[in-house]
């Protein structure tokens, strides 16, 4: 009953709002260059179907990309640092710096330094600077809040560093990990949007550069299209992840307790 | 089996938890230590595992260091793993074949009365049921030498008391040696042997008292007498 709540409820609201949205635009007659009608935006939508969703893919391969080279690179790191607490006193600080940095004041540099013959990467290359703190900050706090009785416990055993990683602290992580993840799927995304409108027009082919060249020509309608796509992305992208998370951890986590 | 002698021990931030403590522990002894909270007694479970340092003095065991089994004052269970595989932890570290390991875990699990409860969860079990798996972990690795510290301070007093029950069947039946860590009167006169009693910190044992038998049930007469005897063990500890 709830979950079907849950799915009611906000389109009930969707409808009432665009009811109202493409009412209002009638009443009024705001110009389509201001605020186009729900209905002009769902018929640009159609006309531009095929450009609107080959700019989605290009898009989603770079949040995609991004966000497991993110993943990779952030577990991999907070791994390195849960092994040695001179490492993590070394370069947690660089990490904070790079998260705290703003993207678009480093995106030109990194543009210049990978060039504009190989515009992906450079796009790839800033979504996952976006994307890996929070999977790094995730990853290092679940690795190291593994219970202290239980790792004494491995150390009874004789267990190697490598087994008590895999055994206790790994399993320990993902909770922390997979919620660390949540928010880097919508930042991959961000990363992504941001990185193409850095790269302007002309070189990247995403949603982001649809975005602005149909600013440029006033087609606020195909404008609001490829918003709309991108917000439709990322609500999917966080729902996956969501579920990812709960099939994970249906079984022991305290956060998995009840259905998505 | 074990002995510690003039054990001293400070932790970093200052807290003087043990000085001058000295006891020792025979091959198939059940021994219980007793002391008022905070006196140090889990630490001295610590250090008798080998698990922290002493600062001086030694521990020292007979016969090389036994296998041990420890048992935590709360379950200390992984939560993302089931009942089989808690309990196969400490065969699994040891690298031993899976259903060699398998074996002994379920053999485990069944002595501590969880036959059938092989693939629930802990957070699918009630408190003394994980205290079980708990107990089923330690006695997997087939220990010579069993340390409890508190194992069943969190639970009621029916559970407390069945699970006291089995213990001693396995402590009879295995020919363990048992170190006991509790704050129980009524628990230790019937349970073990031989009474530490710790003094307030720094701990130090002020009594070791050997008890009588014929404490075949709780309220048998020599077991109340040996609760009378300890009790004014723990007052003069406490008092001192
Ligand atoms: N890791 C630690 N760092 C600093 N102080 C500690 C540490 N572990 C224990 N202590 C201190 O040492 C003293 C003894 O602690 P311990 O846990 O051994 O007591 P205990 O007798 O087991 O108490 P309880 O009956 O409440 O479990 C306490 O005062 C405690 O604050
Ligand atoms: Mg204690």
């Amino acid at each position: 009953m709830k979950r079907h709540a849950d799915i009611i409820l906000p389109l009930a609201v969707a409808a009432l709002l665009l009811g109202a949205w493409e009412g209002a635009v009638a009443h009024w007659q705001v110009p389509a260059y201001v605020l186009p009608a729900p209905s002009a935006i769902a018929r640009a939508f159609a006309d531009n179907f095929g450009s609107l969703i080959e700019a989605l893919a290009s898009t989603l391969a770079v949040t995609l990309e991004a966000f497991l080279a993110a993943c990779v690179l952030g577990i991999a790191t907070a791994i390195a640092f849960s092994q040695s607490r001179l490492l993590e006193r070394t370069l947690y600080p660089y990490a904070v710096i790079l998260q705290v940095t703003p993207v678009v004041a480093i995106a030109p540099l990194i543009l210049i330094w990978v060039g504009f013959e190989r515009i992906n990467l450079a796009l790839v290359i800033i979504a996952t600077i976006v994307a890996f703190f929070p999977i790094l900050a995730g990853a290092t706090l679940g690795l190291k809040s593994a219970d202290f009785n239980l790792i004494d416990l491995t150390r009874l055993y004789g267990a190697s560093r490598l087994q008590t990683l895999w055994r206790i602290r790994l399993p320990n992580a993902l909770p922390y990990l997979l919620s660390g993840m949540k928010t880097a799927g919508g930042l991959a995304l961000i990363g992504a949007v941001v990185a193409e409108f850095v790269a302007g027009s002309g070189t990247a082919t995403g949603l982001a550069w649809r975005i602005v060249e149909s600013g440029n020509r006033l087609e606020i309608a195909t404008l609001f299209a490829a918003l709309a796509l991108l917000a439709l992305t990322g609500v999917v992208i966080f729902a996956a992840l969501s579920l990812l998370e709960w099939w994970l951890l249906r079984r022991w986590h305290e956060s998995a307790l009840q259905a998505p | 089996m074990i002995a510690l002698t003039g054990i001293a021990k400070r932790f970093p931030n200052g807290v003087e938890a043990l000085n001058d403590l000295s006891f020792s522990v025979n091959r198939g002894e059940f021994v219980s230590l007793l002391g008022p909270s905070g006196c140090g007694k889990s630490t001295v479970l610590r250090l008798a595992a080998g698990l922290l340092a002493p600062d001086a003095g030694a521990v020292t065991y007979a016969n090389g260091k036994p296998q041990i089994g420890f048992v935590f004052q709360d379950h200390t269970l992984m939560p993302w793993a089931d009942a089989m595989t808690n309990a196969r932890l400490p065969l699994d570290l040891k690298r031993m074949p899976r259903d060699q390991a398998d074996a002994r875990a379920s053999t485990a699990l069944a002595r501590v009365g969880l036959a059938g409860f092989e693939r629930a969860y802990p957070r699918e079990l009630s408190g003394g049921m994980r205290m079980r798996v708990s107990i089923a972990r330690a006695l997997a690795a087939q220990p010579q030498l069993l340390l409890l510290d508190e194992p069943f301070a969190a639970l009621d007093e029916i559970t407390r008391n069945a699970l006291g029950d089995d213990l001693l069947k396995l402590w009879r039946e295995d020919g363990l040696t048992v170190l006991f860590v509790t704050h129980s009167v009524g628990e230790s006169s019937y349970l073990s042997q031989r009474m530490l009693v710790m003094t307030p910190r720094p701990g130090r044992i002020t009594a070791d008292i050997a008890l009588a038998v014929g404490r075949d049930s709780r309220l048998a007469p020599a077991t109340i007498e040996a609760q009378r005897v300890i009790s004014g063990a723990l007052n003069t500890a406490i008092a001192e």
